[in-house]
């Protein structure tokens, strides 16, 4: 399993096999997300408070389930490429933060297009939706430092730093936009039990996000894989390659 | 060099940064110029309305003392950068985030601790009731180190960018988000008759985190800047 992950690590190895994991995973990608949005729009039954609005959730909650997943991976992965010197951590961290916030805007706009018929405004300021918005401006810093800074190896460093940081920040930002909300209104926000979810609408649900997160690793493989020929562009391996085709 | 301690240096450093910006005055005294005039300008925006500028006063006094302490950063490590004397700093057997440290304060003594003279007469301005200056100036005191010091890791990645002032503020301004919050928060409660206590605590406790955690990463980012 060690040797496997070493393997992987380099560069060459990573490109070959993620060429060949690729199909899989779109494969596995196309079956989760039909049968999710299958399931989730058309077989889950209408919500008795909510009505057919609620469907959104089967979008929104994965979305922003995967936006603060996906800032924990590029945290994580920076930091070993920090530690470790691994050129295939700082790939990961950088082609993940484009993803990121990409899936961060779905929430901030799956979150306001439901609040619409919900709370009958476009934007409120609500605990959940104001830290997702800062989360979204981390993940902008995160992606203007990295194309500002000239040399992509230090560029990779400057936002496994920065992205250390905010992960410290993110649980801070948090509770500390929720403290703030509740002070200054009480909790108008429907919020969906948890537990008293159904079966009928929660399987869908964690199908959709099963798929978000296939998606995820689509998005990341192809942009790693980019960015690993870009990077490498100067060594023998992309020449022979490159030779092939 | 080596026989100097830690505690020497460290004070030396910061003696040194303060008289750095003795010798250009006019330069230190811009943030609070800035300040007091980003705050007097809020009720040309809006009104003149006395009851809507004490209800807004708390988180304009904030975010302009924010914005503040934000333009003012570069200058922590911005004029040593180019001159070289940071890389002579880092090459010092010292512990580069202790140094951060001495120059984070520094720049709070200069930038920091002048809002929190001219805040109170901004409170007047806006008809802030006299019961919350003190929590206003509590606040200011335990807020402003937390924007020098988060701000500190901000410039450190950016000072070696031609642009960075713009991605400073996009890095920074985001974790300035709970401060804000705290800071504004208490003395808003105190407006309103309440105890601001929790929020003191809470940007008390923000600014441990902050001293503990923030020169290290600076010092980190200082090094790949240089490099």
């Amino acid at each position: 399993m060690m040797r496997f992950i070493h393997q992987l690590a380099s560069p060459p190895y990573f490109y070959h096999f993620s060429g060949k994991v690729l199909p899989w995973f779109l494969g596995l990608f196309l079956v989760f997300l039909s049968y999710g949005l299958y399931g989730g729009l058309v077989l889950a039954p209408t919500d008795y408070q909510q009505g057919e609005s609620y469907r959104i959730i089967y979008i929104h909650v994965p979305a922003a389930w995967m936006s603060l997943f996906i800032y924990m991976v590029m945290a994580i992965s920076g930091a070993i490429g920090l530690i470790w010197h691994i050129k295939l951590a700082d790939v990961v961290a950088i082609s993940s933060a484009p993803i990121g916030a990409m899936f961060t805007l779905l929430a901030l706009v799956t979150g306001s297009i439901w609040g619409k018929p919900m709370w009958g405004t476009w934007w409120e300021w609500e605990a959940r939706l104001t830290s997702e918005l800062v989360l979204l401006f981390l993940y902008l810093g995160v992606i203007a430092l990295y194309n500002a800074v000239e040399d992509k190896r230090t560029a990779s460093r400057a936002i496994a730093i920065l992205a250390l940081v905010g992960v410290v920040n993110i649980p801070i930002i948090h509770y500390s936009v929720e403290w703030w909300n509740t002070l200054h209104q009480g909790p108008t926000v429907t919020k969906f039990d948890k537990p008293s979810i159904h079966l009928s609408m929660l399987l869908p649900l964690l199908s959709m996000a099963v798929a978000f997160k296939v998606y995820y690793g689509i998005g990341l493989l192809v942009r790693a894989r980019n960015e690993l020929l870009q990077r490498e562009r100067n060594t023998g391996w992309v020449r022979e390659l490159l030779h092939d085709e | 060099m080596s026989s100097l301690s830690l505690t020497k240096a460290f004070v030396t450093l910061l003696r040194r940064d303060l008289l750095l910006v003795m010798r250009r005055r006019s330069e230190a005294v811009n943030p609070v110029l800035f300040f007091i005039i980003v705050t007097s300008l809020f009720p040309f925006g809006t009104s003149s309305d006395t009851a809507l500028l004490q209800q807004i006063a708390p988180g304009i006094v904030w975010v302009a003392a924010l914005l503040a302490a934000m333009l003012s950063l570069d200058a922590i490590f911005r004029s040593d950068f180019e001159d070289g004397s940071l890389e002579q700093l880092m090459l010092s057997p010292h512990p580069a985030s202790v140094l951060v440290l001495a120059k984070v304060m520094a720049h709070w003594l200069v930038t920091g601790v002048p809002l929190l003279i001219a805040a109170p007469f901004m409170a007047l301005l806006y008809g802030l009731p006299s019961e919350a200056l003190p929590t206003l100036l509590i606040s200011l005191l335990i807020g402003t180190p937390v924007l020098s010091l988060v701000g500190s890791v901000g410039v450190a990645l950016t000072v070696a960018l031609r642009q960075g002032g713009v991605i400073l503020s996009l890095l920074v301004l985001p974790l300035y988000v709970p401060v804000l919050i705290f800071g504004s928060g208490a003395v808003e409660l105190a407006v309103q008759g309440f105890s601001p206590a929790a929020n003191l605590y809470m940007l008390s406790a923000i600014l441990a985190l902050a001293v503990v955690f923030t020169p290290w990463p600076a010092s980190a980012a200082l090094r790949l800047s240089l490099s």
